[in-house]
């Protein structure tokens, strides 16, 4: 049952990250990556991090590609034209791709041994209060930098927004 | 037989599933009645009267009367999105009714499931909030799919309201959170038993806060998300036609209201679980349990229903009496007034559950 889950959404991701680089329209891609935030957070579920999956939607799916969408029906961009590929790009696409695929499946293969195969249902400390345990615990210095990295960001959108204003 | 043995849990689902489809789908078609009557009574009017006894069997016929119409799809629309954007508001305010529990959890099949609630998570709360966040695109999408002027400003009204409110209905219910301690709807119920001094709304008591502020914030950022007069500025009709559904006619359009009287339901389901102590008895153990099972096991239902119904009458009520806010007026109190108090209700809860230890 859970490798027919995984499956299946591990397909949908990957044809929804295909669609959105394939689609013209800035609002389909849009959609598409949200199928690719949502069978990303249904394969975090079937890992046993159920805190990380509903923080994947509520964040990723529900408030920034909502802001996505918003903008591009604020602004209503329309679809883009299709022009020819670069001489570059035709000749070495495909090459790349390949080797960008092999160099993965490599250090995949020597950085994770046969033996930690990852089981379905193996993991369990993926609970909300685990969660909170180990960022106020051992993450914590890590933890705090990353909330003044945010604010730094939250900052500079208002400066630099305000800049525009007047 | 065998299938049935052997997979517990998929068919004590599908059976709860099918069971709960029904009462909530028939549910939302007498809520439409109840709302109906009740407006009508405001306004010193009849209301449906002439479908069946005192209206009863309008619900149906506009049912119908939806299965039977043209559904005209507008040439110009995003074909793809245009039918995906129902289907999502109507799936999505469905699917969280799955995490309620309606009774207590200690009834079970046979086969050792829970009766009363479809899937009770560890993190139930954080689960439904998951997914409503996602249910703005339902009517995103259909406001921008439709390629109309009416729809796509009903579309960006809708996805800027539903984003501000959404971040005050999420921190005024982290109070309840912070006094219980768990996510799990079953384990915030637990914590609530007594009688109704016990309840969040009102729980006074050290290394307790009463979240009276909270519930405030809670119903007002609700009748906001779920898109309800004074707060239905996405489909303003005086200004907007109908808003992002201006273009979907016959069931789509219908698929869309039940969406809206759907979530109403979830939105009070939730405030009966976080606030008013869920299924718990508001008189406690004052009064003996009765004797007869069926009985003993329905009460709970009872005293559910009865608390989740106040609710929404309360909703229709409030949409009977106020007027809709104008846009700069709506967005100016989301931020300025409900975000600082949720926050501050926050902040106290937050301290005085420190101070616990």
């Amino acid at each position: 049952m859970d490798v027919i889950l995984f499956l299946v959404f591990a397909i949908i991701a990957v044809v929804c990250a295909i669609n959105v680089v394939v689609q013209t329209h800035p609002i389909s891609s849009a959609v598409s990556l949200v199928g690719v935030m949502g069978s990303l957070a249904v394969l975090y579920l079937l890992l046993g991090a159920e805190f990380l999956a509903a923080a994947q939607v509520i964040v990723y799916a529900g408030a920034i590609m909502v802001l996505f969408v918003f903008v591009i029906m604020l602004l209503n961009a329309g679809a883009e034209s299709k022009k020819g590929r670069s001489f570059t790009a035709q000749l070495l696409g495909l090459p790349l791709l390949v080797a960008f695929l092999g160099l993965m499946a490599y250090f995949v293969e020597r950085l994770f041994p046969q033996s930690t195969l990852v089981h379905f249902g193996g993991f369990t400390g993926g609970g909300a209060a685990d969660i909170g345990h180990a960022l106020f615990t051992t993450f914590l210095l890590p933890f705090e930098v990353t909330s003044i990295l945010i604010l730094v960001a939250i900052l500079g959108a208002i400066v630099l927004a305000r800049r525009e204003m007047d | 037989m065998e299938f049935i043995s052997q997979h517990p849990v998929l068919v004590a689902s599908l059976v709860k599933i099918l069971v709960l489809l029904f009462i909530v789908m028939t549910a939302l078609a007498y809520l439409t009645w109840i709302e109906r009557k009740v407006i009508a009574r405001i306004q010193s009017r009849w209301g449906p009267y002439y479908v069946g006894a005192h209206g009863l069997l309008q619900p149906l016929a506009d049912g119908l009367k939806f299965l039977f119409k043209e559904d005209v799809t507008p040439p110009a629309s995003d074909k793809f999105l245009y039918v995906l954007a129902p289907f999502l508001a109507l799936s999505l305010s469905l699917t969280t009714i799955a995490l309620i529990p309606f009774g207590p959890p200690k009834w079970v099949f046979p086969n050792g499931q829970t009766i009363f609630i479809v899937s009770d998570l560890d993190i139930g709360l954080l689960f439904l909030f998951a997914i409503t966040s996602i249910g703005v695109y339902g009517v995103a999408l259909a406001g921008w799919s439709s390629n109309s002027k009416y729809s796509l400003m009903g579309g960006l009204r809708s996805s800027a309201q539903m984003i501000s409110y959404e971040v005050s209905l999420t921190i005024s219910v982290v109070g309840v959170l912070l006094l219980a301690g768990t996510l799990n709807f079953n384990e915030i119920i637990a914590r609530q038993s007594g009688n109704f001094l016990h309840w969040n709304v009102i729980h006074t008591g050290p290394g307790f806060f009463p979240q009276i502020v909270g519930f405030l914030c809670y119903l007002t950022a609700a009748i906001a998300e779920t898109n309800r007069i004074p707060f239905d500025l996405p489909e303003a009709e005086t200004e907007l036609v109908a808003g992002f559904h201006t273009e979907y006619s016959a069931f789509k359009f219908a698929m869309f209201f039940m969406a809206e009287y759907a979530n109403m339901i979830n939105v009070g389901c939730v405030a009966t679980l976080l606030f008013f102590g869920g299924w718990t008895s508001p008189f406690g153990n004052l009064i003996e349990p009765p004797q007869n099972i069926f009985v003993h096991a329905l009460m709970p239902i009872f005293w559910f229903v009865f608390k989740v119904f106040c609710f929404l009458f309360l909703y229709v009520w409030v949409r009977g009496t106020l007027p809709r806010f104008r846009y700069d007026q709506l967005m100016g109190f989301a931020w300025k007034f409900l975000f600082p108090v949720a926050m501050l209700n926050l902040l106290v809860t937050g301290f005085l559950v420190a101070l616990r230890s």
